[in-house]
């Protein structure tokens, strides 16, 4: 309370031992500080990996079969793999002569981010069959699921050669789900690993084998 | 009564009273923080929010825990539960809306709050630790407002989260271990909507509470600011050490709060009963259809109290692939209020003794937040496009591009206009 009684200092008194500092003990204290802090450290790794995705988070990324036999010419589905979307595009003739004529409008018309599909799908249609597009409908922006716009023109505008639109930022893509310049997602949708099992069924989450 | 056995009364209850003050510092701190905290004589309008935003936290925390005791944190169940709340739970539907509404009412109040701290200088010397336990509460209030969002599983709830939690994948390198790390999953699921309750319910709170006592604390500490931006405090009562211009918080400003709680009530009332959703503004007409992984609605936007940092978020375009830059920008727009004491090189606090430089900047600040709010809330296809000279660019993203500028540049130049800006003298005493 006293502040200024306690700057003088008594010969003996308390605080006059106090302000002689006790080299063996502040030692001792900063090492069981160090030791309780490592302590603290690692019990805290147990709380934190707690919050990771658990087993049978895990086990849910099984693969899915697909029926493809009923998609129209110029229509599209969407399968459910990893809980996400999967859209399967049956593009007509008219769209996959299309998707070689806008590449100066998108971000990265060759496919060269890898990340974004697998190499037996790093071509001009993004597909094994050029007409079967298979595509993870999560916008790469900020995990939106983009809006289908498969026809040209209508009511995205003159301009619009068929593809997707995401509503939460404006992203737009291509039929082959490739990124066009000036949307917020840096790079195109991605294209999930898939085989065809049959002529009529995509097995989605496994590679298809490549040929050597 | 007659006169002794009055006196016998009271006395007992001042032994009583003594009793507890022996145990317990009670009589001191009510002196401290009520009877004897004198604040200035001169607050004006702009001095409400502050209880109010305590009282709407009280009632937050009291309609919480009566909703928690109806809902499921499952995602099987949780659309259902809040659907119960509404229709078969005895009021239930009252208890949801005071707390739904209560959510944005507290925004409304803190926005005030904040810009009274503003225009009057309250975070500059000695209040700047005032001020970050003011800004950690309002990052606390934002959290919880999100956390909150997910509980009712509705279309809203899920892809809002979904866009948040993937915000944090945009930091380089470490980012999409984070961001599955807050999710407990490869998408926003079960796990993630069952840890949003723990944190909307226990975690958060405790720190809101927390960071609300040591706000009070420091308040109290150093000093109520006032409408001139003086210190009251410079100038004592020789003989009794109070302030010439202070008078005491309790009864003269709980009685004047409590007039401000009156109006606020009626305003809050008037909400609940008549406009709960306030056009889709406080509760999204998205949101009453349960969450859909695979289908993002065709038009998704925040609650109005984050638009304008969401605008912010899509103003800035990506760069070198990376959506890091707007994600950042979108951060900074909300830290960088905490930098607000050590930008304002001004001479003295209030906008009252300010020059036009200052109000200026401060219209254009207000104005831009308030356009980047409104834009937040529409698509960004709002106004169209520009024609062929202007690259075709949406207009609405121009616009926000030079909203998002004005908004960063109120801060960042701030050194250098208020050194320069013409200050009027400051009186010694309040003015009223």
């Amino acid at each position: 309370m006293s502040d200024k009684k306690s700057n003088e200092q008594v010969p003996g008194s308390a605080t006059e031992q106090a302000s002689q500092v006790d080299v063996e003990k502040r030692k001792f204290l900063i090492a069981t500080s160090a030791v309780g802090a490592l302590g603290c450290a690692a019990v805290a790794v147990p709380f934190i990996k707690s919050m990771t995705p658990s087993e049978r988070a895990k086990a849910a990324g099984a693969p899915v079969e697909v029926d493809i036999s009923k998609i129209a010419p110029g229509t599209m589905i969407t399968a459910e793999w990893r809980g996400k979307p999967v859209w399967i595009i049956n593009r007509t003739d008219e769209m996959t002569a299309e998707l070689a004529h806008h590449n100066d409008q998108l971000s990265d018309p060759s496919c060269e981010v890898t990340s974004q599909q697998p190499s037996y799908c790093k071509n001009e249609n993004r597909a094994i069959k050029p007409n079967l597009a298979v595509i993870v409908g999560i916008c790469t922006h900020l995990g939106c699921s983009p809006t289908a716009k498969l026809q040209a023109n209508g009511d995205m505008g003159a301009n619009w050669t068929g593809g997707f639109f995401c509503p939460c930022h404006g992203s737009k893509f291509d039929l082959a789900g490739r990124v066009f310049k000036g949307s917020p997602a840096p790079i195109n949708l991605v294209v999930p690993p898939y085989k065809y099992l049959t002529e009529n069924t995509l097995l989605i989450g496994v590679d298809t084998e490549e040929k050597a | 009564m007659t006169d002794t056995k009055k006196s016998a009364a009271t006395s007992k209850l001042d032994s009583a009273l003594s009793w507890v003050d022996d145990r317990f510092p009670l009589t001191s701190n009510v002196k401290a923080h009520l009877t004897e905290y004198y604040a200035p004589k001169n607050f004006n309008f702009w001095y409400f929010f502050g209880s109010l935003a305590m009282m709407v936290l009280v009632l937050q925390i009291l309609t919480g825990i009566f909703l928690t005791m109806h809902y499921k944190p499952d995602a099987d169940l949780a659309f259902g539960s809040v659907e119960y709340i509404m229709r078969d739970v005895p009021w239930g539907w009252l208890i949801r809306y005071m707390h739904s509404t209560g959510a944005s009412m507290f925004f409304v109040v803190v926005y005030l709050h904040m810009f009274r701290g503003i225009i009057y200088g309250s975070y500059r010397t000695p209040r700047e630790l005032l001020w970050l336990f003011g800004v950690g509460i309002f990052l606390c209030l934002m959290g919880e407002a999100f956390f909150g969002y997910l509980l009712p599983w509705g279309q809203m709830s899920y892809w809002g989260a979904q866009v948040i939690v993937n915000l944090f994948s945009a930091i380089p390198f470490i980012g999409p271990d984070v961001s599955e790390w807050l999710r407990g999953d490869y998408l926003v699921s079960d796990a993630t909507l069952n840890r949003f309750f723990a944190f909307h319910v226990i975690a958060l709170p405790f720190v809101l509470v927390g960071l609300v006592a040591a706000h009070l604390i420091a308040l109290h500490e150093v000093g109520s600011n006032n409408p001139d931006g003086i210190e009251i405090k410079k100038l004592k009562d020789k003989k009794t050490g109070i302030p010439l211009d202070g008078i005491a918080f309790h009864p003269y400003y709980t009685v004047k709060d409590m007039v401000g709680v009156a109006v606020f009530l009626i305003v809050f009332s008037v909400v609940i009963f008549f406009a709960p959703e306030m056009g889709g503004y406080f509760l999204e007409a998205n949101n009453f259809v349960p969450a859909n992984p695979l289908v993002t609605p065709a038009h998704i936007a925040p609650v109005w109290y984050f638009t304008p940092y969401y605008s912010v978020l899509r103003a800035v375009p990506p760069i070198l692939n990376s959506q890091f830059p707007g994600v950042a920008a979108m951060g900074l727009s909300v830290l960088v209020f905490a930098l607000l004491p050590w930008l304002d090189k001004s001479p003295v606090k209030s906008i009252r003794y300010r020059g036009t430089l200052y109000k200026k900047w401060l219209a254009a600040f207000v104005m831009s937040f308030l356009v980047l709010g409104y834009l937040g809330t529409e698509p960004s296809n709002i106004w169209g496009q520009f024609g062929s000279w202007l690259g075709n660019a949406e207009r609405a993203t121009v616009v926000a591009r030079i909203a998002t500028t004005v908004y960063f540049a109120f801060f960042v130049l701030m050194p250098w206009y208020t050194k320069k800006d013409k200050t009027l003298p400051v009186p010694e005493r309040v003015t009223g």
